[in-house]
């Protein structure tokens, strides 16, 4: 079990109110989750201390930089259980980690004809690239369907393995929905059809203890910022024998061996996918936030989430006009989206916030989904290891309150 | 913000006057906003002075983009469409009454929006028609 004070006190933003006096209720942990002192510390001493470019000065500063960086990464990759950490690339973000994949991967292996599948659940980072892609290639796409309770159809994706796809790419953990894929068993699949498997691991390595050589995945992305880091940072890690067979992405500084006028030699793994200078102090907090959910147990913060979650759809139920997406939560992780019928989300959003109340209102970046599900738009409240049951409580106050205002 | 859902809001939302299709038109235009998927269309009658003589909003949204859209077609029947094209988000907010954040904004001046890109006979509605 978690200690939720104790843990809470390690987010000093869950103290302030807003400008109506009112304590802020953060229910949008899924767009970006808020980040304990730990880590936000982490970042400002590496600023005070040790600021100073990476990999190329030989002066204490820069040592200590390189030190605290690598330092970073080394950590991530234990935390999601890679065989090296040369198999861990830093990037901006989940979306810059899958455009990787994308422009490195599939432009070297990928020609007209060749099937790419992903679900109909993705977020718009794991859909766009792939468009681009087919318009670019003439790759072919199809998507494995969800069904009416949120859940992908296995049995339609083995239809499509047939066709012999050459890469899988899916979420682990829905952005909308909070369905958890049996990722293990797809990656397992398309593996025995002969295609790469691709993990959007953005909601699920906050949420859950990813081992990814357990998985079995090829590539597997997510950012810090949704797991109590900062913004600007992501990884992808990749299999070292797929990375190394790749040509960079972008080119530039510290990507490379050697460079002549005519020509250049790329760097080894990781720093091949890495030009320029990066986001370090990032890196730094990204690591800070690792051994922060690492000192708490990914197990605990699951099963609280879980604790949470459960209770939430309980109440949400309850309701009169609202309508639930997504399993039931034993399939689900910390998401509930929902639309409260005759008020759009928008209007259902901007009331809560009046009582300090920040759910996320729109189509949160999965727009096929929703029109799948034949709505404009849902309301979600998103819990993380900070949220309270008393947060419920008052977000579905609130709902009661926005039904009396438009009643 | 309290003042955010004032009732003038909630009653266009709920009973709006300018609700409809009008057919035949003289002017038609329709958009989306991509933030929240609300959608508005635009039908206008013109007569031979230019003047605007009807005016009806179809589509679906939040109550301040249903609200905007209704207070504003109340606002420019009778006048010219050169008056039309001097509106601007400033004429918008007045005629909500409210102060909106950028979010919101984008949903408040929809409307506007798509009235202005008709009024001009535009292919597409860019954000500078209601700077």
């Amino acid at each position: 079990m978690l200690n939720i004070e104790q843990i809470r006190k390690d987010f000093p933003i869950l103290e302030r109110e807003t400008s109506n006096g009112k304590r802020v209720i953060y229910l949008d942990s899924t767009a970006t989750s808020q980040k304990p002192i730990q880590v936000i510390e982490a970042m400002n001493d590496y600023y005070r201390r040790s600021n100073a470019n990476i990999h190329r000065g030989v002066h204490t500063l820069a040592e200590e930089a390189t030190t605290l960086y690598e330092g970073a990464r080394e950590r991530i990759a234990k935390f999601i259980n890679a065989a090296s950490s040369r198999e861990v690339i830093y990037t901006r973000n989940t979306t810059e980690s899958i455009n990787l994949v994308a422009y490195s991967w599939a432009r070297t292996n990928l020609k007209a004809g060749d099937l790419v599948v992903l679900t109909e659940m993705e977020h718009h980072s794991n859909l766009v690239p792939w468009h681009m892609l087919q318009a670019e290639r003439g790759i072919e796409l199809e998507f494995i369907p969800v069904t009416e309770n949120g859940l992908l159809d296995l049995t339609a994706y083995a239809a499509l393995l047939t066709r012999s796809p050459k890469l899988v790419s899916f979420a682990h953990m829905s952005n909308v929905l909070g369905t958890i894929n049996p990722a293990r068993e797809i990656i397992r699949m398309a593996h025995e059809a002969g295609a790469l498997a691709l993990v959007d691991g953005a909601q699920s390595v906050p949420h859950l203890n990813v081992d990814v050589r357990e998985l079995d995945a090829d590539f597997y992305a997510f950012s810090a910022h949704k797991m109590c880091g900062p913004t600007g940072i992501g990884a992808l890690y990749g299999k070292s024998s797929l990375l190394e067979a790749m040509p960079p992405f972008l080119g530039g500084g510290d990507m490379i061996k050697e460079v002549k006028l005519r020509s250049f030699r790329a760097n080894s793994l990781p720093h091949k996918f890495e030009a320029g200078t990066p986001a370090i102090a990032e890196a730094i907090g990204f690591g800070a936030a690792v051994d922060y959910l690492k000192a708490i147990g990914m197990d605990n913060i699951a099963a609280h989430e879980h604790e949470i979650t459960e209770y939430a759809l309980e109440r949400l139920e309850e309701i009169p006009g609202v309508k639930l997406f997504g399993p039931d939560a034993n399939h689900k992780g910390g998401v509930a989206a929902f639309t409260l019928e005759g008020i759009h989300p928008h209007d259902v959003a901007q009331i809560l916030d009046q009582d300090g109340i920040a759910v996320r209102a729109g189509h949160h970046c999965a727009q096929p989904l929703h029109e799948k599900f034949g709505i404009p738009a849902t309301s979600r409240a998103s819990f993380y290891l900070y949220s309270t049951k008393d947060e419920v409580d008052l977000l579905v106050n609130g709902l009661y309150k926005v039904k009396k205002m438009f009643g | 913000m309290d003042d955010l859902y004032r009732e003038v809001i909630i009653e266009h939302y709920k009973n709006p006057s300018y609700r409809g299709k009008l057919d035949p038109h003289d002017i038609s235009f329709a958009d989306n906003n991509p933030l929240c998927g609300d959608h508005i269309q635009i039908d206008l009658r013109v007569n031979a002075d230019g003047v605007v003589t009807d005016a009806r909003f179809d589509g679906h949204g939040c109550a301040i983009s249903q609200a905007s859209a209704d207070l504003l077609l109340e606002s420019i029947i009778g006048k010219s469409l050169e008056e039309v094209k001097k509106l601007n988000k400033d004429s918008v907010l007045e005629l909500l009454g409210i102060d909106l954040g950028p979010v919101r904004l984008k949903c408040a001046l929809l409307s506007l929006k798509v009235l202005k890109a008709g009024v001009y006979g535009l292919g597409e509605a860019s954000d500078d028609l209601v700077e």
